[in-house]
């Protein structure tokens, strides 16, 4: 490598050929990278797919809300100008209502507005009943009367192909705007029923549609159109100031008088734009309402006391697993390997039962009726009738959980105290401490990277524990995931797990950080 | 077997004796006293017992029978922080999470010392091992050697009388070792203390020690001065265990007090010193350092006993010649020799004769 001098001038080192030193160190360690990469990438293609793109997806559900304006599209732009106010504003225009109608009538045929009344049921009872009914009594509404009349004057407004011909022309959304979107609700409905729109009699809900476009607008500008079926069309504009007119409001509100109430609008407009807030107000027992954020009825404020439950408990779960593990760390760790091993696999025992038999061992053994309670009555320390209650509450679950997760605690405290030599004892004994001063100022220091790293395991896998609280926890002694696996299963509003879920993340996120500052992450060992 | 006054030492082991299983004593009836401002070494093989021997003085274990006493007071029973014993380990055992300075002041601070007399003696300690400017750092931020001055003055900032080493050396590459090897010495006799100094390492124990006790199998097998150590070992495992050494093995053909004939496995005869063997017929050792053989004729007593040797490999070491020869039998008879200007260069091949002064040919027990 004679050639390979270095360049006199200021310019960057160059190697043999000439390209700067910088680049062909850059291309030599690009390839050592992609092959490092090619090397994890199935493992790192599996978990994007399979966990993380299903975790992101599902806490993104918690802010999403896309139901009300996809399933209520012309109701949510017409309540544009509505305002709540307090809920003393009237009830809004009959603009409002035929848009909901068309809406409605969409929704029912697609059988879509059962999945937003329940939604918006979440936000205020009896959404999902009055949605139910009102999709039951859309179709029976008095408003066939206008197709009767358009029919009664031309029977080509029942005829499809004339219908086709009329709402294909160009213009025609601005000359029929209502007509025309509620015709494109109509197609929507036939292609999905597989039916075609040459043969299907038009539905009902066009005829209002139209009779309103038509009403609305001057003579002259109907007149203006000139595309196919003009002339049935002017005749119609012509006659409509004679038909005789139904209030879809009152329509509505003989199906349910709820629709004249300024909650449902209100809820309705709250919960109208794609993204909310709601699900993650709920998840801190405060609510989105029409009048703004509000706290949740005390009787129904359980978030706050369940996060705060789950700290509480996660820490004495940690508190008592550091006080059990650490003397039977400290014991295995001294003791000959032969032994230590031995004692190692009892330790483990535990992992190779299933977590369901162990939880089930201390309701056993818990229980009023149980084996703890019949020796304390046998010993006559507590009397038959008044036995203690040791299960289905918090104490059952910090027993059992303490159980359950020593290993987590023991483990990285055994293997950072295996690597502390006892040299460090013996010299501070000779050095003239005594045992207790020696293990305080001396060993007890260089385990702490092991009980911070226990900790951690412990804390962060009990605040999202499920089955042990779901099983021994009862009502007091239950956790938060608790509350999530019931809104994922049971209610099924996934909007407020997804919240709760991403809640619950972001706290041991916020705790990982500051057990970083305060302990330092580098000061945390697993041996 | 040794035996020495145990009544007037500094240190005394009288009759010490230790079992671990309660089946085989690791350390058999053990009698040493230690002068004050003595540097004793123990030296053996591992497992021979001395570490044991240092950790029954210090505290860390107990003897199974017999007692140890310290200034006269029996401390058998005394827990290892009340003895006031100073001691380096092996591996510094420095902790880690404490600063050099604090480190230091750690034996001063449990033993109540008030904050200004201890920064004055922690920052005379560290002045003394001249590592004054390292007070703030980490054991970790230290190079071996510097830990290793770290530890020695940790053990001498509460001003111990009696320090205990570990094979303190052990972990540092050869020139620094021989460096420390000295700095010990100096500065045990500077401040007078008595040092008890464990190691398996001969060259250290010879250069370091006032007296060096050999052990092999729990027992001590020599207490002697360095050079009596070396020139008048006293049996086969000392003298083996100790520097070069060249064996021949042969039986006794005369003997009385201070001269032996020794007729070698060959059928030649040398002159001996009998050391511990006492009567004709005996097998023994015959152990002679490799410095001293010698194969100029004109330098041997004229009616000396000599051998045939052939030169098997020469090998030259700078300031040594180390030269292989076949001598009776064996093939890994050692000759070193000066290099010299008038030093003969011997050539494989070459059949030589030699022979030693007899006072230098021990004969041992075989």
């Amino acid at each position: 490598m004679t050639d390979a001098t270095p360049s006199t001038q200021n310019g960057p080192m160059l190697s043999a050929d000439g390209t700067p030193l910088k680049k062909s160190l850059q291309i030599a360690l690009r390839r050592q990278k992609i092959r490092a990469l090619m090397l994890i990438a199935p493992l790192l293609l599996f978990v994007l797919i399979s966990f993380i793109a299903p975790i992101a997806d599902m806490l993104f559900r918690s802010v999403e809300n896309e139901i009300v304006s996809e399933t209520l599209p012309r109701t949510v732009i017409a309540l544009e100008d509505w305002g709540y106010d307090d809920g003393k504003a009237a009830p809004p225009g009959e603009d409002v209502y035929a848009a909901l109608y068309v809406d409605l009538s969409e929704a029912e045929e697609l059988k879509v507005h059962t999945r937003l009344g329940s939604r918006l049921n979440y936000e205020t009872t009896g959404m999902s009943s009055l949605f139910r009914k009102t999709g039951r009594g859309v179709g029976r509404m008095d408003t066939d009367i206008y197709a009767d009349q358009f029919i009664a004057l031309d029977p080509r407004w029942e005829d499809p192909a004339a219908w086709i011909a009329l709402m294909d022309a160009p213009g025609i959304s601005e000359v029929l705007p209502e007509t025309a979107s509620a015709w494109s609700s109509w197609q929507r409905i036939l292609v999905s029923k597989n039916d075609d729109i040459a043969e299907e009699q038009p539905e009902d809900f066009l005829y209002p549609m139209l009779f309103r476009d038509l009403v609305r607008h001057p003579a002259d500008r109907v007149a203006a159109y000139d595309g196919p079926n003009a002339d049935m069309l002017a005749a119609a504009r012509a006659a409509v100031d004679g038909f005789e007119a139904v209030s879809l409001e009152e329509q509505f509100i003989d199906i349910d008088k709820d629709w004249a109430s300024p909650e449902i609008w209100g809820t309705i407009k709250a919960f109208s734009s794609p993204y909310t807030a709601g699900y993650f107000l709920s998840s801190v027992d405060l609510k989105l309402t029409p009048a703004g954020i509000e706290e949740q009825p005390e009787s129904q404020q359980i978030y706050m006391l369940l996060f705060g439950r789950t700290l509480f408990m996660s820490m004495v779960i940690m508190g008592s697993c550091i006080l059990l593990g650490y003397p039977i760390a400290y014991l295995l760790s001294n003791l000959p390997l032969r032994t230590s091993n031995l004692l190692l696999i009892l330790v483990l025992l535990p992992f190779w039962t299933s977590l369901l038999v162990r939880t089930s061992a201390w309701k056993v053994l818990l229980q009023q009726q149980g084996v703890i309670n019949d020796i304390l009555v046998w010993l006559g320390l507590v009397a038959d009738g008044d036995r203690l209650v040791m299960i289905n509450n918090q104490f059952g679950t910090i027993v059992a959980m303490t159980h359950i997760l020593l290993p987590f605690m023991i483990l990285p405290l055994y293997s950072v105290m295996k690597t502390i030599p006892p040299s460090y004892v013996r010299a501070a004994k000779s050095l003239g401490a005594t045992d207790w001063t020696a293990f305080w100022r001396v060993y007890f220091p260089q385990s702490v990277p092991g009980i911070g790293a226990g900790s951690i395991l412990v804390f962060i896998l009990s605040i999202g524990y499920y089955i042990t609280p779901e099983l021994v926890g009862g009502t007091t002694g239950t956790f938060i995931s608790n509350r999530i696996a019931y809104h994922i299963s049971s209610s099924l509003n996934w909007g407020l797990a997804a919240a709760l879920g991403t809640i619950l993340l972001a706290v041991v996120l916020v705790l990982y950080w500051v057990y970083d500052r305060i302990v330092g992450i580098d000061n945390v060992s697993l041996g | 077997m040794v035996s020495t006054n145990t009544d007037d030492g500094f240190v005394v082991f009288d009759g010490v004796q230790k079992s671990y299983d309660g089946e085989n004593l690791v350390v058999k009836d053990l009698n040493l006293s230690i002068a004050k401002g003595e540097f004793l070494t123990m030296l053996g093989p591992s497992g021979s017992g001395k570490t044991t021997c240092l950790m029954m003085l210090a505290g860390f274990e107990t003897a199974t029978n017999g007692a140890i006493r310290l200034g006269g007071k029996e401390i058998n029973n005394i827990p290892p922080h009340k003895r006031g014993i100073g001691m380096v380990f092996q591996n510094y055992a420095l902790f880690p999470h404490m600063t050099v300075a604090e480190n230091l002041s750690f034996p001063l601070e449990v033993r109540k010392i008030g904050k200004a007399e201890r920064e004055t003696k922690v920052r005379r300690a560290l002045d003394m091992v001249q590592m004054g400017e390292f007070g703030g750092r980490r054991p970790a931020q230290l190079s071996g050697g510097q830990q290793q001055r770290i530890a020695l003055a940790r053990a001498l900032v509460f001003e111990a009388e009696l320090v205990l080493m570990d094979e303190p050396l052990g972990a540092l590459d050869k020139q620094l070792r021989e460096h420390m090897q000295f700095e010990i010495k100096h500065i045990a006799d500077n401040l007078g203390i008595t040092v008890v100094y464990v190691t398996h390492d001969q060259t250290e124990a010879l250069t370091m020690s006032d007296r060096v006790a050999v052990f092999q199998d729990g027992r001590i097998q020599q207490l002697a001065p360095p050079d009596e150590l070396y020139e008048e070992p006293q049996n086969s495992f000392v003298a083996q265990f100790i520097g070069e050494n060249n064996t021949l093995m042969g039986k006794i053909e005369k003997i009385d007090a201070d001269s032996a004939l020794v007729r070698l496995d060959n059928g030649d005869l040398i002159d001996t010193v009998p050391v511990n063997v006492d009567k004709v017929g005996d097998r023994t050792l015959v152990s002679i350092r490799p410095e001293r053989v010698e194969f100029n004729r004109e330098r041997l007593l004229p009616d000396a006993h000599t051998l045939k040797a052939e030169v098997l490999e020469f090998i030259y070491m700078g300031d040594i010649y180390r030269t292989r020869l076949r001598v009776a039998g064996t093939d890994d008879f050692i000759v070193k020799t000066r290099n010299a200007p008038d030093q003969r260069r011997l050539k494989p091949g070459e059949t030589i004769e030699i022979g030693w002064r007899p006072q230098d040919c021990r004969a041992l027990d075989a």
